[in-house]
């Protein structure tokens, strides 16, 4: 039968109460460069999942994250930023005052940061979503530039290129970690609802989706809006935890690296977005030696900026035409422990 | 009188797929439409459903007009509908699948599923109730967790039948139901049906090319060709028909 | 704004728009017989516009053969891109086409990044094609005339391959039903492939005259570029040749206008295209010229 299990819980606390423990314990014993790097991973796991949710799970191919993070990035840090500090950084043009008003805790920061970001993914869906055709991708990679030619052209919202500075610190493992620990729980409990049924279907076969009743537009709506709000938290996190931002951090490149991570991980499934950016952004870490000058005993390569992203994209063409499943296809880790009917 | 189609016409361009036809189904009637290939059933099928509109004409389900409503929001009416070639969901079980057609039925919001309020678990629990009666009234109960399309063909259609009943409707739209079954399997499909339309409370209108069944089965039966009705009246009386013979006859050479 | 000044735009603007038309015909073709948008195209038309700068100031050849050089370049390019990674994934869900299209993009921009660097490199102009021609007031140079001459002659070419050829027949009757062309005995996969050189020959000649006229050429060249190309397919009507000509030049046109007439919006000439691709989804999805691809997948 299908109701929820017994061990299931069990075991879905057990993992909850361990991930507690490993962020205390890697805030107190792990030095600084190995906790940036957690804290790295803490936040692009909240905006894998998110964006897995659109792509993965839904099947709507999408390229949002980068304009969403921008937006929660600028949001939090204008709310964290007081006025002083805005006064004094703001190089270009004067700061609008209703801009050096703007003031917020960092819950609350963030959570603006998340509903800002929401709330310009419905305006989106109105134009992408009521036609059938594919052009959510465009639109979001066209999206993505807009937030960057807006904000390096309104210097009075957003300081322009030169980018806003001395946001104080706020994430630390707690923090990321925590909301990381929270968007997987709200994306699976999305995903095992009659909204994530719904989300599969519209990706599986939207015509019978709807010949069955359900609503598509609404569902790709939800879809779409629920990865907007964590990726604008995530945005907002990354801000409290570079202390800078500024419009070139936001590129396609942010963008292609989550979507190497789900298509890695298993598209549609959310333990795989997880495998995904640890191995990812721990890879990354890793392969920052092969933009630099390599000896190979034999013989030397120069520095070769961007040969980094020439492996990854090769990565992902790779995966896409011979392990398109990923690591974990569309499986859970629940579903590992299954071992029913057929296959 | 559960569905009426008053003078339908639908024109693709320059062709017209259905010229003009009026028929009424009755309640708890097995109505059959039926018609060489391109006759323009599956046409009829899509604009009761809403994935087209009629260019002329009107479509009344228990008296009121569906022109021009959303597919969904016509099966939230009471009109389900399987496909020819099985378009069950690939990556989801037969549980699951069924219980895409009790969704709209479950009363809960999305941010109660976000934060698991009670009325999440009260509802899954009773959709996931029903979705097993469902199963088991079609004998394949034991399938529940099983991927979907790792079913036999045979049950793959039951499954396909289950999810739409699972809408809870009044008008069931069958397309080819028998299409790729034995004989056997045949015979088992139209008892099911016709006992599913006695506990379902159903009306039934299907399409289908075997004779056989449509003999077995339908009350009445509609016969298109060119998108124009040939005949209407009881499937016995179809077979006699001069016109309904003539239009057949390409089919019955190739049999 | 007197009317020697518009009409200057207006020339300017006819040769911006051919050169995005030229790049939209290749979108709009691909995803007329696939229903995908080749996310690498607008890298296609870098390479075509790096092979064009290769052949001049490396290889020392004569312009009309480095633009020979360009073309047959592109067109391998495309048609092998679609041998190797398109194909292969003809029957896959279609995001796993689309995510590939995006990594062969990421690929070409980045290796070209490696192999020459990010800096932009100055294409030669040829001496002819800058030198100035004042008709009353209004000033071309050579180059921005013949932009748009070509343009539409091989737009011409292109209809005449499409409307008057048994292979142009081929490639319309796969916009609209991939099985029975293949029950007619044509090699669907062939026509696909013709339809990527054909393409991806126009792209290049549209990278070469993007050289010419902001002579330069750097491997990001064709992001944006192709973004915008793209949206003026849309614009057009995605699936028809004419279509893209006409988003082509509408996108063109709009962004030299708005810059020439409102500087103060200047920064925004690279949002145009895309406002008006929403602006098009939302009040007409199916473009100008309006194809509607919706058949029935019942």
């Amino acid at each position: 039968m299908n109701i929820v299990i017994r061990k299931d819980q069990w075991i879905n606390l057990a993992i909850i109460a361990s991930a507690l423990w490993f962020i205390w314990f890697a805030s107190t014993h792990f030095d600084k460069y190995t906790v940036r790097i957690l804290n790295n991973i803490a936040i692009f796991t909240i905006l894998a999942v998110s964006y897995n949710l659109i792509n993965g799970v839904t099947g709507q191919f999408s390229l949002e994250p980068n304009g969403f993070v921008a937006i929660g990035a600028y949001v939090t840090a204008l709310l964290l930023l007081d006025g002083d500090a805005k006064e004094y950084q703001y190089d270009i043009e004067d700061p609008y005052p209703w801009v050096l008003g703007l003031q917020a805790n960092f819950v609350w920061a963030l959570f603006f940061a998340g509903t800002f970001s929401a709330l310009l993914a419905l305006t989106l869906s109105f134009p992408v979503f009521r036609v059938r055709g594919d052009y959510l991708a465009i639109v979001t990679l066209g999206f993505g530039f807009i937030i960057r030619i807006l904000a390096i052209n309104n210097p009075e919202i957003t300081n322009g290129s030169l980018g806003l500075n001395d946001i104080p610190e706020f994430s630390n493992l707690y923090w990321t970690g925590g909301v990381a620990i929270l968007a997987v729980i709200g994306i699976l409990n999305v995903v095992n609802s009659k909204y994530g049924r719904a989300m599969k279907a519209v990706r599986d076969d939207e015509d019978a989706a709807i010949a069955m009743g359900v609503n598509t537009f609404k569902i790709k709506t939800f879809a779409f809006c629920t990865s907007a709000f964590l990726e604008g938290v995530g945005g907002g996190l990354l801000a409290a935890l570079l202390t800078s931002i500024s419009p070139d951090l936001f590129t396609f490149f942010f963008t292609f690296q989550l979507l190497i991570i789900i298509v890695l991980g298993g598209l549609g499934s959310t333990t795989g977005a997880i495998i995904g950016t640890v191995l990812v952004i721990g890879g990354a870490e890793w392969m920052r030696f092969l933009d630099e000058p390599m000896n190979f005993g034999l013989f030397e390569t120069p520095a070769m900026p961007g040969m980094r992203m020439v492996v990854f994209s090769i990565i992902l063409i790779f995966v896409m035409l011979f392990a398109r499943e990923g690591i974990m296809g569309k499986r859970e880790l629940t579903d590992l422990f299954k071992r029913k009917g057929k296959k | 009188m559960i569905l009426e189609l008053k003078g339908v016409t639908k024109k693709f361009g320059g062709v017209t797929a259905i010229n003009d036809t009026t028929f009424t189904v009755n309640s708890k009637e097995i109505y059959g439409l039926i018609g060489p290939n391109g006759a323009g059933k599956t046409t009829m099928f899509n604009i009761i459903t809403g994935n087209y509109q009629a260019t002329e004409g009107e479509v009344l389900f228990r008296s009121e007009k569906l022109n021009g409503l959303k597919p969904h929001t016509i099966v939230r009416k009471g009109i389900a509908r399987t496909f020819q070639n099985i378009r069950l969901f690939k990556t989801m079980t037969v549980m699951e699948n069924v219980l895409i057609g009790f969704d709209f039925q479950a009363n809960y919001t999305y941010l109660e599923s976000i934060f698991r309020f009670p009325r999440f678990f009260g509802e899954e629990k009773r959709i996931r109730k029903r979705a097993m009666e469902i199963l088991d009234y079609f004998g394949i109960a034991e399938f529940a967790d099983t991927k979907a399309t790792d079913l036999s063909y045979g049950q793959q259609r039951k499954v396909e039948i289950a999810r739409a009943l699972a809408t809870n409707p009044a008008l069931l739209l069958l397309d080819e139901p028998a299409a790729g079954m034995n004989p056997a399997e045949t015979k088992e499909l139209a008892t099911l049906i016709r006992s599913a339309r006695e506990d379902f409370d159903l009306t039934v209108l299907l399409i289908e090319h075997d004779m056989k069944f449509v003999n077995q089965l339908c009350d009445k039966v509609l016969v298109l060709d060119y998108g124009k009705t040939i005949f209407e009246g009881k499937p016995a009386d179809a077979i006699q028909d001069k016109e309904v013979v003539a239009a057949y006859l390409g089919d019955f050479a190739h049999d | 704004m007197d009317f020697l000044e518009f009409t200057q735009q207006l020339v300017n603007g006819f040769s911006l728009g051919s050169m995005y038309a030229l790049i939209a015909i290749g979108y709009t073709m691909v995803y007329g017989v696939l229903r995908l948008i080749n996310f690498a195209h607008g890298d296609i038309m870098m390479v075509g516009a790096f092979l064009g700068y290769f052949g001049m100031a490396v290889l020392g050849l004569p312009f009309v053969a480095a633009v020979l050089l360009a073309v047959v370049g592109s067109a391998s390019l495309g048609m092998l891109t679609d041998k190797v990674a398109y194909k292969p994934l003809r029957d896959a869900p279609k995001i796993s086409l689309l995510i590939t299209a995006i990594g062969i993009s990421f690929f070409l921009e980045n290796i070209f990044n490696v192999l020459f660097g990010g800096t932009s490199r100055a294409f030669p102009v040829p001496e002819y094609m800058e030198y100035i021609i004042n008709a009353g007031g209004i000033i071309f140079t050579v180059a921005s005339l013949m932009v748009p001459i070509v343009t539409l002659m091989l737009l011409a070419m292109i209809l005449w391959v499409l409307y008057k050829t048994k292979y142009g027949m081929a490639i319309r009757a796969l916009a609209f039903d991939v099985n029975t062309v293949n029950l007619m005995g044509i090699d669907a996969n062939r026509i696909i492939m013709i339809v990527f050189g054909m393409g991806s020959a126009l792209a290049a000649v549209g990278g070469i005259f993007w050289a010419v006229s902001y002579p330069s050429v750097e491997p990001m060249m064709g992001v944006l570029i192709g973004l915008k190309a793209f949206a003026a397919a849309v614009v057009g009507g995605i699936g028809s040749v004419g279509g893209a000509v006409i988003g082509g030049f509408i996108i063109g046109f709009t962004e030299v206008v708005v810059v020439a007439f409102l500087p103060e919006y200047g920064g925004y000439k690279d949002a145009f295209a895309f406002v008006l691709l929403i602006l098009v989804l939302l009040f007409k999805p199916t473009g100008i010229l309006g194809i509607n691809f919706d058949k029935s997948r019942f």
